[in-house]
């Protein structure tokens, strides 16, 4: 495929994660802060916040699976998930998890069990489309292209 | 105004629980020319400002006159300038509210509290847009509120605490040649800031006139803390 395909591709691909609102302005900042000095900064928070959100949705649905639940102990793990996914732009796990700490103040139950499942969902979509929008901007790259700037007022 | 030169020396100590966040206020930092150290808790930072809970206890009193041997030996023993508390000079604090075990508030208090770090500009930073917490900060001495995710923008903003504290502290060196009497007056910025905070709730104290207008002549562009922009970013 040529370059400027793939570029085009590339560019289409990332306006829909931020049109779907999977990502919001924040992840722009995150581009826009990645540089000579740092390349592979952006890719670097994004694992980060794979591996956190994995641990902590792990540790949610055990604290969920509990006899008594601890609520305070959920809305914890809740408020992390909540901090690293708005820090990365990762919007709708981000909304989720406001919901959810609603449902952790109430103290219901099933509530929280039914936003676990919202937020896992929420989660692997995004993942799943950041680790393509990675592969394409790998193929980019290797094709000796460059990858395209987006700016967030331009959708 | 040749101020490249000092702000390229400028040390952030920059204290968040969050991996993901302190990768994320390092380079932010770093990208606006600071030198950054990060740690994950409060009780990191106080060791690295070469905090001692014996200096904490002698000036917890609302006396704010410490003998003067007390704070000019760094933690190794070694003789300091009042103006260089520690070993690393650290020109700001910026620090997450939420964090296990001492919170951001927590840690604000034990600076501001202590006679040889109180003069380090603390910034706070939450994720919550919580009023009563806002200014509960500014009250005690906090110089700004950032609403996370922080902005690039938002560390323009830091300059000035840094400017501000560098000149201060040289005048408070050359008032304490001689007298300790003066101590009492050079409080951080905190009264005038709770003040600017009060004044836009609720009545305002006139006690720090003095203060606020010495503070206005240093930074005529001072405008309003920066939490009340982030409201609308935090939606």
């Amino acid at each position: 495929m040529e370059v400027a395909l793939m570029q085009r591709r590339l560019e289409d691909y990332t306006k829909s994660l931020f049109m779907e609102g999977l990502l919001d302005a924040q992840f722009l900042q995150l581009q826009q802060l990645q540089d000579d000095s740092n390349p592979e900064f952006v890719r670097e928070v994004v694992s980060l916040f794979f591996e956190d959100s994995q641990k902590l949705l792990n540790d949610l649905t055990s604290a969920l699976d509990q006899q008594i639940v601890d609520f305070r102990k959920v809305d914890s793990y809740v408020h992390q998930l909540k901090g690293s996914s708005s820090s990365i732009g990762a919007q709708r796990v981000k909304n989720t998890c406001i919901v959810f700490r609603t449902f952790c103040e109430e103290q219901n139950a099933e509530g929280c069990v039914r936003c676990l499942q919202q937020v896992k969902q929420e989660y692997y979509l995004v993942k799943t489309r950041l680790e393509t929008l990675y592969r394409l901007e790998q193929q980019v790259v290797a094709a000796g292209g460059s990858i395209p700037a987006v700016e967030f007022n331009s959708f | 105004m040749g101020m490249a030169a000092a702000e390229s020396q400028f040390h952030v100590l920059a204290v968040d629980d969050s991996l993901i966040d302190r990768k994320l206020i390092e380079k932010l930092l770093k990208t606006s020319s600071y030198q950054v150290t990060t740690v994950d808790s409060g009780s990191k930072a106080l060791e690295f400002l070469g905090f001692r809970e014996e200096e904490e206890q002698s000036s917890s009193s609302d006396s704010p006159s410490v003998s003067s041997n007390n704070h000019q030996i760094c933690p190794s023993g070694v003789l300091n300038f009042p103006w260089n508390h520690q070993e690393v000079e650290v020109n700001l604090i910026i620090t997450d509210y939420c964090m296990p075990g001492m919170t951001g508030y927590d840690l604000l208090k034990k600076i501001k509290e202590s006679s040889s770090l109180r003069n380090i500009p603390v910034v706070i930073m939450s994720s919550e847009n919580v009023p009563s917490r806002i200014s509960r900060c500014l009250e005690e001495g906090a110089e700004e509120f950032f609403l996370k995710p922080v902005q690039l923008s938002d560390l323009h903003r830091l300059r000035h605490h840094m400017m501000r504290t560098k000149k201060q502290e040289k005048q408070e060196n050359q008032e304490e040649e001689g007298e300790s009497e003066n101590k009492a007056e050079v409080q951080p910025q905190s009264s005038h800031q709770a003040q600017q905070q009060s004044n836009n709730s609720s009545s305002s104290s006139s006690s720090s006139n003095k203060r606020k207008a010495m503070d206005e002549g240093l930074s005529p562009d001072r405008t309003r803390p920066r939490y009340s922009n982030g409201v609308t970013t935090a939606v």
